[in-house]
């Protein structure tokens, strides 16, 4: 199971029974694949309606060794679902497949059109009007993931700071490569941790890159494999880091907005109500979790586990990440 | 030892290789790749210029940090490290912002010198 035959057929089966005796599709095309998840777009012609739609799916349809982190594809599709009730841009999932189905484990949703990449929308004349919206409809985004009941959703995996904290300082610890920068926000952060918040649902991985963005704003919340149950701050200051501005580091929110106008929209839209010195404490700790995974990555060279030269160069990209902090611990002793 | 070519002409002579020969023939994941490749070698090559001045700066801070004779840079880190997580030196101690600032200057400035965090650091 597994070749572009065979997923054309399961699709074009489950196409007829969903849009109608009539329905085909058409493009099947592999967008992207890495170990963990495929995806696909296609298009299903129905008479008078066609749609364009994305297939996310585990490689060869069946489940995946996705990190320990990760969650299902169907857990994924649960969280699309339950955002979109709660008003929230996302793809709205058309079909979910189990395990052992012909299209094996995998869901359908929606394609929406826009951009991901960072630097085009920071930068581009056709996102202009988009840039200002954005701050405010990342604000209301967030509100809306927060405020998900937690009873309706499937089983997540619970991480507040601390546990992240303790986490990836135990990571770096495996790796006895010394960073006294490094040592520094481990130590700072502890003594200096708030007090937790109430526990909501978290992307995990708000950010530029993870958003579609087209001319008018914010398209579509997308990558939720990283979801889980945490604290709100941390999705409000991970897309802060400054290593997802692109080099527009005067705009504190993803290198297109200021903090206050996010929060103010965050608060309007029934979101708790933050301070932006609220969220330097997780800013913090979102540049240290990036830089270990700088480290992370770097060690699958350094094992053998994949001698790309990609892999190799990403361990000099640590210290972009030590500068963060550097200028963040500066900032605490303006802002004191 | 010959040193002609040196270590540093070889360096460029590859990278000017990738750059003008091979990666005009090259598409998709490969053209990325020795892009990647591309960079790493003029990381080499700005390391090779500016490591030993800065090693040496850095050295010599982390033993006015520690007072300490050790010469060993490692060695050094280490220890600052291990004084670190003592909590016997914190954000407090003068002059630890202002070495760990200066030392990642340096790094970067051989690493990815055209980081945005660089220039907020040198405002």
């Amino acid at each position: 199971m597994g070749t572009v035959t065979d997923i054309e057929k399961a699709l074009s089966d489950w196409a007829t029974t969903h849009y109608g005796a009539g329905a085909a599709i058409a493009g099947l095309r592999r967008l992207s694949g890495g170990a963990s998840q495929e995806t696909w777009a296609f298009e299903v012609d129905a008479g008078d309606k066609s749609e364009a739609l994305i297939l996310r799916r585990a490689p060869g349809g069946t489940a995946a060794t996705r990190s320990s982190e990760a969650v299902t594809l169907a857990t994924e599709a649960a969280l699309l679902a339950q955002t979109d009730k709660a008003g929230v841009r996302v793809p709205g999932v058309r079909h979910v497949s189990p395990p052992g189905s012909p299209l094996g484990e995998a869901f359908v949703m929606k394609r929406i059109e826009g951009e991901t990449l960072g630097r085009k929308i920071l930068r581009d004349e056709e996102y202009t009007l988009a840039r200002t919206r954005l701050t405010r409809d990342c604000g209301e985004a967030l509100a809306g993931i927060h405020s998900v009941s937690l009873n309706g959703l499937p089983e997540l995996p619970h991480s507040m700071g601390r546990d992240q904290l303790d986490k990836y300082e135990a990571i770096y610890r495996d790796f006895n490569l010394p960073r006294p920068v490094f040592e520094l926000a481990f130590a700072w952060l502890k003594a200096n941790e708030p007090e937790p918040a109430t526990p909501v649902l978290v992307h995990g991985d708000f950010r530029l890159g993870n958003l579609i963005v087209d001319q008018n704003g914010l398209g579509a919340v997308l990558d939720w494999e990283l979801a889980h149950i945490g604290d709100p701050r941390e999705d409000i200051a991970w897309v802060c880091v400054n290593s997802w501005r692109f080099g527009q580091t005067e705009n504190r929110v993803g290198g297109f907005g200021q903090l206050d106008e996010m929060l103010d929209a965050y608060a309007q839209a029934g979101g708790a109500r933050f301070r932006p010195a609220d969220i330097d404490w997780w800013e913090m700790l979102g540049s240290l979790k990036w830089g270990v995974m700088c480290m992370i990555m770097y060690s699958a060279f350094k094992t053998g586990a994949d001698r790309s030269v990609e892999r190799a160069a990403i361990g000099r990209r640590v210290s972009e990440t030590e500068i963060d902090l550097i200028n963040l611990f500066e900032g605490l002793g303006r802002n004191a | 030892m010959h040193d002609a070519p040196s270590a540093k002409e070889l360096v460029e002579a590859v990278k000017s290789f990738i750059d003008n020969t091979a990666m005009t023939q090259l598409t998709g994941h490969a053209a990325f790749h020795a892009r990647v490749a591309s960079n790493a070698l003029a990381t080499v090559l700005r390391e090779m210029e500016q490591r030993p001045a800065a090693e040496a700066d850095e050295r010599t801070r982390l033993q006015a940090l520690l007072n300490s004779q050790e010469t060993d840079v490692g060695a050094l880190n280490r220890a600052l490290c291990e004084e670190i997580q003592a909590g016997r030196v914190d954000l407090t101690t003068p002059s630890l912002l202002t070495h760990l600032k200066s030392t990642t200057i340096d790094q970067l400035s051989v690493d990815q010198p055209g980081y945005s965090g660089l220039r907020t650091a040198a405002r």
